[in-house]
């Protein structure tokens, strides 16, 4: 079937703004997703489902929200990690406390804790912009992760230091501890952000999206015509927060475990999301989860390719991996600030003209 | 793109009720002055603007026109004096709300929203007049969509009178300076103001989109009944469209009155023959 729009009339506005006005795209869209849903937890093994699928779902939840604080809202934030160890450390707290609370209720409590933290930090932009709010995420970062070193109480007074997540189950099944199986938290993981960047889809298409995109645009003229600052950055703010919140919480206790603060959610982490969501674009909700699929496959393409392939040396695999993102983070700024969702869109209106490009 | 609409030239939906009556006293600006630091914008000046009328704001470069328009709005707060708008003396506004309130402007220099299409950019100017929550918004199906489409059907009559139709779904960034200016035009619109304050609105323009703009703020005026405060340096335009006109200089007030009346000021001419002030 040729990707084409000519000949797909919309005489509604409703049908005019669907999320994927194109029929093509559509059918492209729902066969991803009962691939996903109805045929990879039939093959899932351990090996994907640790190193590709699960990390690639909850980086994209983490890039997702921090794409609607600085993609969307234009509000740089380099306190991805910190907010990560908020989500997961409320995730610990409420799956020790409340045992019998079933594990999607605890991500989405621990996502609400987050965003509270968020709107706390993020009131310093109301009077601060760029790179000053840049530093000032940057300190909640270092402030965060020593805060939860610090009080003992974050980690129950565990001699190690370490949070470790028990085991937590949803309709019976286990999605947390050693007992769990692959196909259980791939589906768990998979659900939450499906249903999340529908969500955000939903947030970004109204008045709140177009609140943060004027701000991001041009906050004084937003100002003009009626939009709240203090309103729309908070609101960024703490939606984003519960975003990474969440993402914070799966990745402690589907992904890793157990986790050491410094180490699990350290500065690393918050530059990470940013480059997904610079690689990926800004400013977009495909683009979240493609940056979080470059950058969560590249390492395994390395290693697999490199070292079990041609059998190099891992660390000369792992340099040559840090230039090329490196390189690819310096060619999105300066070429194609809108990432790789940008590409792909171009590709489309290439194809739409296809095969008379004019 | 393949949205057809029918065009409904029926703007009733655009005549906001602000509780006075044609020919009134909208707006009421008493003896107010602004200063920068040592630099005096604004020295005393007090004018008012009709209910239903075209005023027009003219002077000389850094007379102090933009600077009005920015007190008006909220934006600027005057050291000295008071603002009356729809019968209330108002304290101190930010912007937004003085947006609530039903002030609309556009800018002397362009200031769309860049990253977004048209479409989105004169969404955003109804942005006062949505209310969905954001619950409502997350789950989208429901009130929320319901809102967003009974505004997008406001929004596309503007499109229609503003004949920017073919270009709706288009980045701002990438249109002719002319019609980056009609879009601005179309955002102000779309908030329903009681007052519509314009900045210069056909500045850097050819003779052929000064004569299509002129007409949208005509008839502006007369359909929809919009009050209009507009700052203009071509006379030409000024004479056509104004019903009354302010003149500033140096901050000070040194004409108000007809066109006419204004035209034959010999301070007004002086003021724009250059002559100096001793
Ligand atoms: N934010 C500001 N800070 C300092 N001075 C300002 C500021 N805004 C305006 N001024 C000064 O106030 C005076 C009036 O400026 P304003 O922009 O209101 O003039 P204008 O009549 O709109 O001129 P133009 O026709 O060039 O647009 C000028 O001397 C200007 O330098
Ligand atoms: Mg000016």
């Amino acid at each position: 079937m040729l990707y084409r729009e000519a000949g797909d009339f919309k005489t509604t506005y409703r049908a005019d703004e669907q999320t994927f006005p194109i029929r093509s795209e559509r059918w492209l869209f729902w066969t991803v997703m009962v691939l996903a849903f109805a045929v990879v937890p039939f093959f899932i093994n351990d090996y994907w489902n640790k190193a590709v699928l699960v990390p690639f779902l909850v980086w994209a939840l983490a890039a997702l929200g921090l794409n609607i604080l600085t993609g969307y809202c234009g509000q740089v934030s380099l306190g991805t990690g910190g907010f990560m160890a908020v989500g997961a450390f409320a995730c610990y707290k409420i799956m020790t406390a409340f045992p019998d609370l079933n594990m999607f209720i605890v991500v989405v409590l621990s996502g609400f804790v987050t965003a509270g933290v968020g709107i706390l930090f993020g009131l310093p932009s109301l009077r601060i912009k760029g790179f000053y709010l840049a530093v000032a995420t940057l300190a909640a970062q270092f402030f965060l992760i020593w805060v939860f070193n610090k009080f003992p109480w974050f980690y129950n007074y565990s001699a190690s230091g370490q949070i470790t997540a028990p085991e937590r189950t949803i309709l019976g099944i286990a999605v947390t501890g050693p007992n769990s199986l692959p196909w259980a938290t791939y589906l768990f993981c998979l659900a939450i952000v499906f249903v999340f960047a529908w969500v955000a889809r939903n947030l970004t298409r109204g008045r709140i999206g177009r609140s943060w995109m004027a701000i991001r645009d041009m906050d004084i003229a937003a100002e003009i015509i009626g939009v709240s600052p203090l309103r729309a950055k908070l609101s960024a703010f703490a939606v984003s927060s519960f975003y990474i919140g969440m993402a914070g919480a799966l990745f402690f206790s589907v992904y890793l475990g157990a986790a050491e603060v410094t180490e699990a959610f350290g500065i690393d982490k918050s530059f990470l999301a940013l480059f997904m969501v610079i690689i990926g674009g800004l400013g977009s909700i495909l683009g979240s989860f493609l940056g979080a699929g470059f950058l969560v496959l590249l390492p395994v393409l390395f290693k697999n390719i490199m070292v079990n392939q041609f059998g190099w040396p891992t660390d000369v695999a792992a340099h040559l991996q840090i230039m090329l993102i490196g390189g690819l983070i310096i060619f999105f700024l300066i070429v194609e600030p809108h990432g790789l969702a940008q590409l792909w869109r171009l590709t489309k209106e290439k194809l739409r003209l296809w095969p008379f490009p004019y | 793109m393949n949205v057809h609409v029918h065009p409904t030239q029926e703007f009733r939906f655009m005549r906001p009720d602000d509780g006075i009556k044609k020919g009134d006293p909208l707006l009421v600006v008493d003896d107010i002055s602004l200063s920068f630091g040592g630099v005096k914008a604004i020295t005393d000046i007090s004018f008012d603007i009709l209910k239903g009328e075209i005023r027009a704001i003219i002077g000389p470069n850094g007379a102090g026109k933009t600077s009005m328009l920015n007190v008006i709005n909220g934006f600027y707060h005057p050291q000295k004096g008071t603002i009356t708008f729809r019968g209330q003396k108002r304290s101190r506004m930010r912007p937004h709300e003085a947006a609530n309130h039903g002030i609309a402007r556009t800018f002397q220099n362009i200031a769309l929203f860049n990253g977004m299409s048209v479409l989105d950019n004169i969404m955003t100017g109804r942005i006062t007049l949505m209310k969905r929550n954001m619950l409502w918004q997350a789950l989208w199906r429901g009130p929320a969509e319901t809102e967003e489409i009974e505004n997008r059907e406001i929004v596309e009559r503007i499109i229609d009178f503003l004949e920017i139709e073919y270009i709706r779904k288009t980045p701002v960034g990438r249109l002719p300076y002319g019609l980056q200016k009609r879009v601005e035009l179309g955002r102000a619109l779309a908030a329903e103001p009681s007052l519509l304050l314009l900045d210069e609105p056909m500045a850097g323009m050819n003779l052929e989109e000064k004569e299509d703009m002129s007409r949208y703020i005509l008839d502006v005026n007369q359909q929809f009944g919009t009050t209009i405060a507009l700052i203009e340096h071509d006379m030409g335009v000024v004479m056509d469209l104004s019903d009354r006109v302010v003149v500033l200089d140096y901050g000070q007030k040194i004409g108000d009155g007809t066109p006419d009346a204004v035209r034959n000021n010999q301070d007004v001419i002086d003021a724009y023959l250059g002559v100096s002030h001793d």
